[in-house]
C-alpha cells in the first residue's frame, strides 16, 4: 500500500458522522470553521459515514435539521481545502469520487495515519 | 504535563462523563496539571444547574464544580451549543427574555475559539465522547 503525500497543517478535524440524523457534523463542521477564521491551517478528513457528507445534490429537506451541504460550499472561502477522505469508506458505501460535492483525495490507512500525525491538533467528531 | 479535556457526552446519557471525571482525578493523582474541561455537543448538559439525580447515582454536575473548586479547572461551555439547547447563564437569559437561567458559574458559556486555542495550548488535549 502506497502512502501518498498529505499536507502537514495545524488542525485536523476529523468527521464521522452523516450529514443529517445528528447535529455531530455541524457542530465538527463549526469546529473547523472557527478554527480557520482563527488563522490556522485546517484539513478535513471524512471516514465512516462522513464521507456521505460530501455527495452531492443535499438539501436541508423535510427533516428539520439545517444540513451541511451549504456548510462545505463555504470552506473555500474559508481556506479549507486540505480535504480528505477514507477509501475504504467510500467503497464500502458502494460510492466513488465522481458522485462527490467537492473533491477530497482518497486516502489507504498508512496516508491516514501521516495525515493525523502530521497535525498538531486532531479533533474527533 | 498540561492537561485539558473535550466532553461531548451528555451526563447520565453516556460514559462520557464518567470516564472523563475519572480521568481527571487520576491524571491529577499523578502530579499532572488539569488546565479546562470545555464542553460541547451534547456535553454542554453537563452544565446544568438544575440536574437533579436520583440520591444513589453520582451527582455529575456537582463532581465538575468540585473539581473547579479544588484544582481552578476551568469549565467551559461552547456557548452555541449551549443556546440552542436551553443552556443559559443569567446574562443570556435576560437578552433572549427567559424568566430563569440553567448555567451558572463556574460554567462559563465561551466560544469555540476558546477550544481552539486550548487545544493547541496544551500538551494533551483528550476528548470523551459518546
Amino acid at each position: 500500500m502506497e502512502t501518498a503525500t498529505v499536507p502537514e497543517g495545524d488542525i485536523l478535524v476529523i468527521l464521522r458522522h452523516p450529514p443529517h440524523g445528528s447535529s455531530w457534523l455541524r457542530e465538527g463542521l463549526d469546529a473547523a470553521l472557527v478554527a480557520a477564521a482563527f488563522g490556522q491551517a485546517v484539513s478535513l478528513l471524512f471516514q465512516g459515514d462522513g464521507v456521505l457528507a460530501l455527495l452531492q445534490g443535499q438539501g436541508p429537506g423535510p427533516l428539520g435539521q439545517k444540513g451541511t451541504s451549504a456548510t462545505l460550499d463555504m470552506l473555500a472561502m474559508y481556506d479549507i481545502e486540505s480535504l480528505f477522505l477514507d477509501a475504504s469508506s467510500l467503497s464500502r458505501l458502494g460510492l466513488s469520487t465522481d458522485s462527490l460535492q467537492l473533491p477530497a483525495s482518497p486516502l489507504e490507512p498508512p496516508s491516514i495515519a501521516a495525515l493525523i500525525a502530521g497535525h498538531r491538533l486532531v479533533l474527533t467528531f | 504535563m498540561r492537561y485539558a479535556l473535550l466532553v461531548l457526552g451528555a451526563p447520565y446519557s453516556s460514559q462520557a462523563s464518567h470516564s472523563a471525571l475519572r480521568f481527571a482525578a487520576a491524571l491529577l493523582a499523578r502530579g499532572h496539571y488539569l488546565e479546562c474541561v470545555f464542553f460541547y455537543h451534547d456535553g454542554v448538559y453537563n452544565a446544568t444547574r438544575l440536574a437533579a439525580p436520583p440520591q444513589d447515582e453520582p451527582h455529575l454536575v456537582e463532581a465538575w464544580v468540585k473539581l473547579n473548586q479544588a484544582h481552578g479547572t476551568q469549565l467551559q461551555v461552547c456557548i452555541a451549543a449551549a443556546l440552542r439547547r436551553g443552556l443559559l447563564d443569567e446574562r443570556e437569559a435576560s437578552r433572549h427574555g427567559k424568566s430563569g437561567h440553567s448555567v451558572e458559574p463556574p460554567f462559563e458559556l465561551t466560544g469555540l475559539g476558546q477550544l481552539i486555542d486550548l487545544g493547541l495550548g496544551v500538551d494533551r488535549l483528550v476528548t470523551f465522547a459518546p
